[in-house]
């Protein structure tokens, strides 16, 4: 796994010396920056999909709007995605996240629309990959990089939806393993850089990604680097699946990714004593995105920019960080705010032992 | 480079460093080494399994071996079922799992059910070295670490040379051929059974031992395990012998660098407390010492092997003792026999009356204490040893009081507390656990009984100088019950903690409504086995501020999570929650007509029969015993104990049943009923015109998908627009009449173990009662299933059609509709039992409830429900609705004002 070449030995290459160098910035959030284009049923339909699901006939009852597939958008107003893509590279954003967080088949079907799957990820990963190209062009001292978004999907392998009958699963890891490598397939064909694992809820999850993510790999006879992002559901202190973030480092550290970090769920501040312990650990880099902060009375992030950067600001002076951007709520203004922030700080050094097999 | 450790992980992390010294891995789980566990897989018995799994962990296992390779059973679907099932509980969840099985299929349906990093057990060369490197490059992607045995194509490895050989072109091929990591790479050099007679088995546990010092010293990251009980397997029946062998090779192995084990993590006996004689001739046979070890382990095995004869000669010998060590016998083994002349010989050694008590007895319930504090003891040998502390006590008091006298001198304890069940509750066994293992630990208990008024708690607090308050109950109403006494305290300006206790408590419910009420300490005490170690903690003038501070910190942060968990899941509204009411076909449903409606009294019911019925599982929990009847009588751990409660309590039900002391009365009734929304209409007679009562329900709000109603139990009833002739019943049972003037007698005994058994006892029988009255309802009464033929297992498991949901409870949460079906009944009249102001029934060994019919009705949970319906079910009992929200204060989704 770890001994096959990089798919793309310059990519890669450009990457570690920049990562070298300095934090990388990873952009922020795609759903605050499409509400902002208030877009209707139509709207997310676009032509391809206004009488129904591409060709499908209409065969099943009830309503089935698209509304609110904000991964369609990168198929039918692929303008407004590479726009947000765009906004954020003027920010400052080193790394791009495509437009794939819900394109696994799993999360598809509930729109009916699992066979767009590899499409999604193709294209999301196309479009995030010309955004990033034009953008090197114009700052080539500051090359750009496109994550390929492998999401948690809508379904967990180790918990059961049903109270009474705890040994219930509603996915099985074949089942999750065959979704993200059709998904994977689609991000690296689309020209993804990296791949991350992100916003894991259930780490077992993530380990049927990382499962299909080395044999694909392996299939292929080449790699690509791979990030890791959990989530830490509340102030417990543990993912939704219970575990701490020790733990659930060790339970992932054998796919050898570039990084591990956190995202999503709290803000910066409630993250910090779960980066501390990635830090303290982590054989690898580490990232992390947080929310603009916890969400308020009417479910919205409110954290300023400003706020937002001074706080991860902190985190870079500690020395705790090699990557970091946003989740939701943030925008292109935190972004520069928090590219602002810790420009003057180094990244953090990799512990000796494991310097050459990162 | 430093060294790295190989770093594991269930829901928290397992990282193996040296200081552990030994791994032990837990050997309960699998099919080939427990014949209970098989069992219990093979009868499908998964729920029973599970608790093996944590018992394993209770007792100190940090990882868990799992294995399904029987011929009778799918492996596969058991490994993916149990290790789904055990990854729910985060218990047991915690420490990685181990994934055992020899067969490859196995093992990948077990790697696919963990999200934390596991390990293998077991991976080898024997069918070359292709397939070995496939499956280790699997084990990567899965992540998990792997135990790779000396097992090559030629067959397992019995010679120090070839184990070392083997593992070592293992090591290599993974390290080399494939990134394996070093740490993760577990080595198994083959423990093979020794002492079997055959001479070229003599060496099996001295090459394991060298075979290990080698690798550990040419592979100082990897790790060596095995399983340890195969070494002893020649002496199966004899576990004393077994345990021995086990021991000494651990220690010898351990030595050596053996750093991970299976081992039965309960049963390790300790080297140095090994009888002398037996541990030499075990280390003949481990260390192949001499050529005769065998014959001369066998010479003696018999000896030791644990039997009824065994059991009769001890007895005889600690009466050999001197009498402290007598005493100390006496109490940590319970025996009450001979404890008053002991004591007696006792004072007349001493020079006060008290130093029998500060000396001997209190030395002797300091290794109680301190055994029950390490899970060596249980429950029951506490009470009983209470027993004999509480006799011994009694026989010096006199002498004690005349010292006291003649001197002013007075005894000294840990500190004094006054416990209380609160107002309107009568539920008393937990507290009395508590109040018995509180006095094991020398602190002064004045146990005010039940249903004890807030004035009265702390009128003797005061007039005691008491240093803590402990308030219990086991019913919902007693929780706000609870508020008020903090409430109370911080009025009159009280300075002691409170401790908080009984099953319907928790740390969010004292974090979020006692707490904050009162500012000099309140601590939820989650049982009888914690009560200790808070109690010490706040008498401790070292201990308490440190304590209180961390409890504080502690619910500030519950409270603080509560406030922060958001909305949580929406409930809907009560509109769209009765239109997703249960429905069924109405139209074509005929309510079954009972054979004799109206009420029937049963006076002086047959104990005998009600035995038949009784579910022994709560019983042993009442004891804090963890299992299920009947697999917790041969429990590897509290097997023994709950054996012997087991014959204790049967010897007393055939007391209470041979000399009456119970009484047992029920009453039953059955009424013309019709459903109007969230309501039950019951009527005088068929006729169906004159209403005798309406009974109200409370409907779920969660939010459900379509095909899951938002249930209420008066869905179950016939809507009253279909016009059918539908039925409701009711039930009230007690068999705890005349239970009074044997606890008495008990009290005047100093025997809270008898005390609290017969409690226990009743209840069950109550219980049983309930469940018999239900069958003869179904069967008799009401009629709709005559020929039902179900066992007691299938009546415990509830197989039968109808319910019986009581007030109070999940499905009917509201306490004081058991008025009106104690109007309904009379059932003080017909029964005896009445009702507290607190609608707790007493005596307390009674069971009421409704009788429900339809074939689908069920329990359900009522949950949390929103303004909206409490306004409305206000409306409907003509409350007001701060009296509505007193009475659902448990339910509410929302802060009331």
């Amino acid at each position: 796994m770890s001994t096959l070449p990089w798919l793309h030995p310059d990519r890669v290459a450009a990457l570690e010396q920049a990562l070298h160098q300095r934090i990388l910035i990873i952009d922020g959030a795609m759903g605050t920056m499409l509400q902002a284009h208030e877009l209707d049923e139509p709207g997310f339909r676009g032509e391809r999909f206004e009488h129904g699901h591409d060709g499908h006939a209409h065969d099943h009852a009830g309503e089935c709007d698209l509304k609110g597939n904000n991964d369609l958008l990168t198929l039918t107003r692929p303008h407004i995605i590479r726009g947000v893509h765009d906004a954020y590279l003027q920010a400052g954003a080193d790394l791009v996240e495509t437009n794939t967080f819900n394109s696994t088949r799993i999360s598809q079907a509930d729109y009916k629309l699992q066979h767009l799957a590899r499409e999604l990820n193709l294209e999301g990963a196309r479009l995030a990959r010309a955004a990033c190209a034009a953008m090197s062009a114009k700052t080539p001292k500051q090359p750009r990089f496109v994550i390929g978004v492998l999401g948690p999907t809508s379904r967990t392998a180790s918990l059961s939806p049903d109270v009474n009958d705890p040994g219930f699963r509603n996915v099985t890891f074949e089942e999750l393993a065959e979704n993200y490598t059709e998904s994977a397939n689609g991000l690296i064909d689309g020209g993804a850089d990296v791949l991350m694992v992100e916003t894991i809820f259930d780490t077992l999850n993530a380990k049927a990604a990382l499962f299909a993510l080395s044999e694909l790999f392996h299939r292929r006879g080449a790699r690509v680097p791979v990030m890791i992002s959990g989530t830490i559901t509340d102030r417990s202190g543990r993912t939704l699946s219970g575990q701490t973030a020790e733990a659930f480092y060790y339970s992932v550290h054998h796919a050898r990714p570039l990084s591990v970090g956190f995202n999503c769920a709290l803000g910066a501040e409630d993250l910090r004593p779960h980066i501390q312990t990635l830090a303290d650990l982590a054989d690898c880099l580490v990232s992390t995105h947080p929310n603009a902060g916890l969400p308020n009375a009417f479910a919205e992030y409110d954290e300023t920019p400003e706020h937002m950067a001074t706080v991860l600001g902190e985190f870079a002076r500690d020395g705790l960080l090699n990557l970091v951007g946003g989740c939701c709520g943030t925008t292109p203004a935190h972004i520069e705010a928090i590219a602002e922030a810790v420009r003057d700080y180094a990244p953090r050094a990799l512990p000796s032992r494991d310097a050459e097999a990162a | 480079m430093k060294t790295s450790h190989t770093r594991l992980s269930g829901l928290e992390p397992l990282v193996v460093t040296p200081d552990l010294l030994f791994i032990n891995i837990g050997e309960r789980t699998n099919v080939t080494g427990s014949a209970q566990f098989k069992k219990l897989i093979k009868e499908d018995r998964y729920d029973e399994a599970v608790e093996v799994a944590r018992q394993q962990v209770a007792n100190g296992a940090q990882i868990i071996d799992i294995n399904m390779d029987e011929g009778m059973i799918d492996s596969e679907a058991a490994m993916t079922r149990f290790v789904n099932l055990i990854a729910s509980e985060p218990d047991i969840a915690r420490v990685p799992f181990m994934i055992d099985s020899s067969k490859w299929t196995v093992i990948e349906a077990g790697l696919r059910c963990l999200q934390g990093k596991g390990i293998v057990n077991s991976i080898s060369m024997k069918e070359g070295e292709e397939l070995f490197l496939e499956q280790a490059r699997k084990v990567r992607q899965y992540g998990a670490a792997a135990v790779v045995m000396a097992f090559d194509e030629e067959g397992q490895a019995g010679t120090v040379e070839r184990k070392v050989a083997i593992c070592e072109r293992a090591y290599k091929l993974l390290t080399e051929t494939l990134d394996f990591p070093a740490e993760d790479i577990i080595f198994d050099p083959n423990i093979f059974a020794i002492a079997t007679g055959i001479e070229e088995h003599n060496d099996y546990a001295v090459a394991f031992i060298e075979a290990t010092r080698e690798l550990k010293k040419r592979f100082p990251d990897c790790h060596i395990s095995g399983g340890v009980s195969n070494v002893s397997f020649s002496f199966r029946g004899n576990n004393s012998v077994r345990e021995a062998i086990h021991s000494v090779f651990l220690y010898h192995a351990i030595r050596a660098g053996m750093d991970m084990g299976i081992v039965n993590a309960g049963a390790l006996a300790i080297y140095d407390e090994l009888d002398p004689e037996l541990r030499e001739r075990v280390e003949d046979v481990v260390l192949n010492r001499r050529d005769d070890a065998t014959e001369r382990l066998l010479e003696v095995a018999d000896h030791y092997k644990k039997g009824k004869g065994e059991a009769v000669v001890e007895t005889l010998a600690w009466r050999e003792k001197d009498v402290r060590q007598r005493l100390s016998h006496a109490l940590v083994h319970g025996i009450d026999q001979f404890v008053v002349e002991d004591t007696e010989q006792a004072r007349q050694l001493s020079t006060r009356p008290l130093d029998v008590i500060e000396g001997p007895l209190m030395d002797g319930m300091d290794v109680v204490g301190d055994l029950f504090g390490a899970g060596k003891m249980f429950l029951p040998q506490v009470v009983k040893s209470a027993r004999v502390m509480k006799k011994a006590v009694a026989h010096l008091l006199p002498y004690i009081e005349a010292e006291k006298l003649r001197t002013g001198d007075t005894a000294k304890n840990n500190g004094k507390i006054v416990m209380a069940t609160v107002k309107g509750d009568v539920h008393d066994i937990g507290k009395n656990i508590v109040a018995v293992v509180l006095r094991c630990n020398n602190f002064e208990v004045i146990d005010l009984g039940v249903m004890v008024p807030a004035q009265k708690i702390l009128e003797t607090a005061i007039a005691e100088k008491a240093d803590m308050i402990g308030l219990s109950g086991l019913i919902t109403p007693s929780l706000e019950e609870m508020g008020n006494v903090a409430k109370e305290m911080q009025r009159r300006d009280f300075h002691i903690p409170l401790l908080i206790g009984g099953a319907t408590t928790s740390r969010a419910h004292t974090a979020l409504k006692i707490e904050p009420h009162y500012k000099s300490g309140t601590v939820w005490v989650k049982d009888a086995s914690r009560a200790v170690g808070v109690a010490q903690s706040l008498v401790s003038k070292d201990l308490v501020k440190e304590f209180l501070s961390k409890i504080r910190d502690e619910y500030t942060d519950v409270r603080e999570r509560h406030r922060n968990r958001g909305p949580g899941k929406k409930l809907v509204s009560l509109e769209k929650a009765r239109a997703q009411r249960f429905h069924c076909d109405w139209a074509n449903y005929d309510p079954p007509q009972p054979a004799k409606p109206g009420i029937t009294v049963f006076d002086d019911y047959d104990l005998n029969v009600i035995r038949q019925y009784i579910d022994w599982t709560p019983f042993f929990q009442a004891w804090e015993l963890a299992g299920h009847y009947p697999a917790i009588l041969t429990d590897a751990v509290v097997g023994p104990q709950a054996s012997e409660l087991f014959r204790d309590a049967q010897a007393m039900l055939d007391k209470i049943i041979a000399e009456k002391w119970l009484t047992a009365r029920a009453v039953i009734g059955l009424w013309p009923a019709a459903n109007l929304m969230d309501d039950v209409e019951v009527y005088t007679d068929a006729s169906r015109t004159e209403r005798l009562a309406t009974l109200h329900s409370l409907r779920q709000q969660a939010d459900k998908p379509p095909e899951r109603p938002n249930l209420c139990l008066a869905d179950f009833i016939v809507p009253k627009e279909f016009d059918k002739p539908d039925w409701i019943g009711g039930f009230a049972v007690t068999a705890g009449l005349g239970i009074e003037e044997h606890l008495g007698r008990f009290l005047a005994d100093y025997d809270d173990y008898s005390s609290i058994i017969l409690k226990a006892l009743a209840d069950r029988l109550a219980e049983s009662f309930a469940e018999h009255m239900h069958e003869r309802v179904r069967k008799e009464f009401w009629g709709f299933a005559a020929n039902e033929a179900l066992d007691n297992n299938a009546l415990i498991a509830e197989k039968y059609r109808g319910i019986r949901p009581a007030p109070g409870y999940p499905a009917c949460p509201e306490h004081t509709e058991k008025a009106t079906l104690f109007e309904l009944l009379d059932v003080t009249a017909n029964t005896g039992i009445k009702l507290t102001e607190g609608f707790s029934m007493y005596p307390a060994a009674a069971v009421s409830g409704w009788y429900y019919s339809h074939p689908d009705s069920q329990y359900f949970v009522v949950g949390r429900v929103g303004k909206e319906q409490v306004e409305d079910y206000a409306r409907r009992k003509g409350w007001t609705l701060a009296e509505a929200e007193r009475w659902l204060s448990s339910n509410l989704d929302y802060e009331p004002e």
